[in-house]
């Protein structure tokens, strides 16, 4: 199988073709530089996304907090991980690296706040 | 029973209802929209025409003339921004003299005073930024330029504060005569209710739309086609590029645009002039800016179009007989049209609005009010006090130490009394007109968010119902995550 | 009326960074004036990753970026004053300022940091023809709502616009529920980093129109339509490749310009191409002592740029508060752009008064691949670096070497040039 990727690490965007035999990497055609092969081969087998959110938050200053995955997630569960923060209110104060959802969506990573809202 | 209905709450009807509340009657200001200042008269050139445009004898002629001597009092008594900056209509190289001559003529048969013509030394000494094509000049110093937008609510909130009744939201379906009075069926645009008003006269006041309710009951029929013209606002900071309000004789390429400074410190360029099916139809055209850009640089120099903040189109009320309707239809008794209302007609409300006044008073014979207020103070601009006044006005209400819309530099204080004040604002449109917070270079792209948040603690409205422009206008569908 | 060594006007990233920066080198007299209710600027509704790379080598979201500087002058003491709008800046550097608590006032500086931000192109500035009905959102107002207050703005949208606060905005309100119907852009290429468009529109399968405008928006109470069509190269729309798009919703994200209406009260001198003001190698304005960083200064794609350059601007500023930095006739030597550079901050630099390396920033005017940009001292070479690509979204730097500029006899002018390879 072949795909056609377009590498991020630079503003250069190289159009990069990678020839797959089932789940293996063979081939990576079209990159300027190692980065764009590492790129590729990883974008192909096992994509992973930062997933950052807001949630509303009870009795603070703001009144929502910025969250994130505290780690990559598989680019395949973006829309569950979003969607696992439906309805989630967290109490003021919160912190940053505050546990915001546990294990989001079985993939072991946790929902942490990335911003501050203390007591109103 | 109302004893007299008006419909429209343009610059007309709330000037007619203005002049109206002087007397002891039962008044009631019917408009569709969800704000009174919502039609042509949102969207004009902003200008107080000294009279030398319209034929002498026409209903144009009289009224601009009368208003214009009128608006000193009035800018004073209602507390609007009024400016007798001068106008100057220009003549270009290769242009006839002569058209100048005709409009001086015309002027002073109207009873214009001051006309006069300058040749290009006069015209430099009071305009250097006209451009060097301009070779003579008609000079009108009794021509201004004022908002419309507080002329409108101006006049609207002391015909409230002096008693009339006005039902926003509302839009007239029918109009039927009955004996010795006229029922109305309005439909409401916030929770579609309809209902039925009696009243003893009608006042006609509906713009573009005066057409359609005239030939309700009347069998001579009029037709308005709306005709569109379409503006660029441009900085404050092009806001010096003259400092008058600047007319050009039809040329090869038609009819002028003018470029003017507006009563708060922009330029204003435009108009265009296009007839139009929909009544409705206030979108700009990229053919329409254009040429407006282009045209304005004929009697300008360096008119500075990279500062244009917005672009937006208005429409005129043109009836086919091409001069104002004003007065009783013949075969409708009680049913007053003022209709074919486009220019210059809001340099001709504040003497529409004494007129048509007169027309009822004659009619119902009524009392006059003791307690008429003619004054109506406006919205507090804080940037007209010492800095001891603005210091105790903070120390009492601190909002006014809060500024929202930063390109304009308006408070929370200011939006705070648009909001609470007498037919006070509902929407961000009705808060930039009163206030001028979102008129700015960024377009209310930083003070909109806030703007909601103070309307929606202010009445308790919910977020969901705060828009830009009444039902259908608003701005967020949900919360997130739940749409 | 209170002094100040240094007042610097916005707590944003650059004001966070200039005063930390001023603070630890010997200036203890400052105030922050920031118009909002917190620190930390437009950063607080950034709240994507993708921040801090090279200041912290972490990808940080918005707020945290932000709460790292805004711990850092907490650390240091470094008075500020929320919710207070600078109205008024004069050349002998009197501020004036309000808010609801002391009411109007004016502060007195040794010197100031001008450090206000930017803001978005508005439609009006855009001139798009049509109706004007709600629904029409600069991306960052939209932004806003999303992330500050938890509303959506719409529900089926058009972005036009590939600068990266709309391709964010793209997947933001994807994430959120709405459908992105379309991306277009006026330019053959996007103004947003690869990245984002790889993530903010591919991952989510919506379409990128180069060359693309806006013709028409249709909707009178609210927005129901907007028509787009391919541009020529004179980025006019082409008649018959119009497509119609029903959606409640256009996002606009065509452009910053720095805020600059109280610089230009003071009398501070702008340059045409940046819209911001024009400085030395200090980052100091044509007015003694006032110095300007960040995206008043020029807008910037990377926060990281802009942290370094205010403290840059700060450290400058407290030497100038202590005197260190004697303009005694110090001849101003331009540093001219040519071949596709459109402008340098700074745009000129006396070599005395530099540290010992200064970063020169600059902007591209289109698309190069396979160049190289070149750096003249007078007429002679100094540098010739290959770029393999280099874009008009994307902030280009060189360092020049202060014993360099101070060994080339009879400096009169450096020169950033583009050329082939």
């Amino acid at each position: 199988m072949v795909k056609e990727l377009t590498c991020i690490n630079c503003p250069l965007g190289c159009s990069l073709t990678v020839t797959l035999e089932g789940d293996k990497v063979t081939e990576v055609k079209g990159n300027t530089c190692p980065r764009g092969e590492a790129y590729a081969k990883k974008e192909v087998t096992n994509p992973t996304r930062i997933v950052t959110s807001t949630v509303r938050v009870a009795g603070g200053t703001k009144e929502m907090i910025n969250v994130k995955t505290e780690k990559d997630i598989p680019k395949g569960l973006i829309f569950d991980v979003a969607g696992a923060l439906k309805g989630v209110t967290v109490s003021a104060p919160v912190a940053i690296g505050d546990i915001i959802l546990k294990d989001v969506c079985g993939t072991g990573v946790n929902i942490i706040a990335a911003g501050n809202v203390p007591l109103r | 029973m109302y004893d007299a209905v008006i419909i429209g709450a343009g610059v007309i009807g709330s000037a007619i209802a203005r002049e109206l509340s002087r007397f002891d009657l039962n008044i009631c200001v019917i408009e569709k929209d969800e704000d009174v200042c919502n039609g042509t008269s949102k969207a004009n050139s902003a200008i107080i025409h000294a009279g030398f445009d319209a034929v002498p004898g026409t209903l144009k002629a009289r009224f601009n003339v009368l208003g214009n001597r009128m608006m000193d009092t009035i800018s004073k008594e209602l507390d609007i921004p009024f400016k007798r900056c001068g106008s100057l209509v220009t003549c270009l190289k290769g242009q006839d003299r002569s058209e100048l001559e005709k409009l001086l003529k015309r002027g002073e048969e109207n009873g214009v005073t001051g006309l006069k013509i300058l040749n290009r030394d006069e015209i430099l000494e009071i305009e250097p930024g006209v451009s060097d094509e301009v070779e003579f000049a008609l000079f009108a110093p009794t021509g201004g330029i004022v908002c419309p937008f507080n002329m409108t609510i101006a006049y609207a909130e002391n015909a409230f504060t002096n008693g009339v009744n006005f039902m926003l939201n509302t839009e007239v379906t029918n109009i039927t005569k009955e004996n010795d009075h006229y029922k109305i069926n309005t439909l409401n645009h916030e929770d579609g209710n309809k209902d039925v008003l009696e009243t003893k006269l009608v006042i006609n006041a509906a713009g573009v739309y005066a057409d359609k309710l005239n030939n309700m009951v009347s069998e001579r029929k009029l037709h308005i086609t709306a005709r569109k013209g379409e503006y660029l606002l441009l900085d404050k900071e092009a806001g010096s590029t003259v400092s008058h309000t600047i007319f050009q004789l039809p040329g090869v390429m038609g009819k002028g645009v003018l470029v003017t400074p507006t009563v708060h410190g922009n330029l204003l360029v435009g108009p265009t002039a296009t007839d139009i099916e929909d009544k409705e139809g206030v979108n700009t055209t990229a053919e329409g800016l254009e040429r407006v850009s282009k045209m304005s640089g004929l009697s300008v120099k360096n008119v500075p179009l990279r500062q244009v903040i917005t672009s937006f189109a208005g429409l005129r009320a043109h009836e086919d007989s091409d001069d104002f309707i004003i007065g009783e239809a013949p075969d409708a008794k009680g049913f007053i049209n003022v209709a074919g209302i486009e220019s210059p007609g809001l340099s001709s409300a504040p003497s529409i609005g004494v007129y048509v006044s007169e027309l009822v008073e004659e009619m119902l014979k009524p009392n006059k009010k003791a307690d008429f207020n003619p004054i109506r103070k406006g919205i507090l601009n804080p940037e007209t006090l010492t800095l001891e006044e603005r210091n105790k006005l903070i120390k009492e209400k601190p909002a006014y130490g809060n500024i929202i819309c930063r390109c304009e530099m308006v408070t929370e204080g200011e939006i705070i009394d648009a909001i609470t004040r007498p037919l006070g604002a509902r929407s961000l449109d009705a808060i930039k007109r009163r206030t001028r917070a979102g008129m700015g270079r960024c377009q209310a792209g930083f003070c909109s968010p806030r703007s909601m948040e103070i309307l929606q603690r202010e009445t308790g409205m919910s977020i969901y119902k705060i828009g830009k422009n009444g039902p259908g206008s608003e701005f967020v569908v949900g919360k997130n995550k739940e749409i | 009326m209170e002094n100040y060594d240094l007042v610097i006007i916005g707590g944003g990233p650059a004001g966070l960074a200039a005063a930390i920066s001023a603070k630890d080198n010997g200036i203890d007299n400052i105030l922050i004036i920031e118009r909002d209710k917190e620190l930390g600027g437009i950063l607080n509704q950034c709240i994507h990753n993708g921040f801090g790379l090279h200041t912290f080598k972490e990808e940080l979201t918005g707020p945290e970026y932000a709460s790292r500087y805004i711990d850092m002058a907490l650390e240091r003491k470094i008075p500020y004053k929320l919710n207070t709008m600078v109205m008024d800046i004069s050349e002998d550097k009197t501020v004036t300022a309000m808010n609801h608590e002391d009411g109007m006032f004016e502060i007195k500086a040794k010197a100031i940091i001008l450090a206000m931000g930017c803001r978005e192109r508005s439609r009006g500035a855009l001139n798009i023809p049509g109706y004007r009905p709600a629904g029409i959102y600069s991306a960052g107002t939209a932004q806003r709502l999303v992330n500050m207050e938890g509303y959506m703005p719409g529900k089926e949208v058009v972005i036009l616009g590939s600068g990266d606060i709309g391709l964010i905005m793209a997947r933001r309100m994807t994430l959120e529920g709405a459908k992105v119907k379309v991306v277009a852009e006026l330019m053959p290429y996007s103004g947003g980093l690869k990245r984002n468009i790889v993530q903010c529109l591919n991952d989510f399968d919506i379409p990128l129109k180069l060359s693309h405008t806006v013709v028409d928006i249709e909707g009178k109470e609210r927005v129901k339509a907007v028509t787009i069509a391919q541009v020529g190269p004179d980025r006019k729309p082409i008649p018959g490749t119009e497509e119609r798009y029903t959606c409640d919703t256009l996002l606009l994200s065509c452009g910053l310009i720095p805020e600059n209406e109280l610089s230009r009260g003071a009398g501070v001198k702008m340059s045409p191409v940046t819209s911001g003001p024009i400085v030395n190698e200090s980052l100091e304005t044509n007015i003694e002592g006032v110095f300007a960083c960040g995206n008043v200064l020029h807008v910037h794609d990377l926060v990281d740029y802009v942290s370094q350059e205010a403290a840059t601007a700060g450290k400058n500023a407290a030497a100038y508060i202590k005197g260190e930095r004697s303009n005694s006739g110090e001849k101003e030597i331009p540093i001219t752009c040519e071949g596709g550079v459109r402008y340098t901050v700074p745009s000129s630099l006396r070599p005395a008064l530099m540290d010992e390396k200064l970063t020169v920033r600059f902007r591209v005017g289109d698309v190069y691949k396979g160049k190289a940009l070149c750096l003249y001292y007078n007429d002679k070479l100094i540098l010739k670096k290959k770029r393999p690509v280099m874009a008009p979204g994307e902030m280009e730097q060189l360092d020049l070497k202060k014993e360099d500029l101070l060994n080339t006899p009879d400096l009169s002018k450096v020169t950033i040039r583009i050329e082939e390879a």
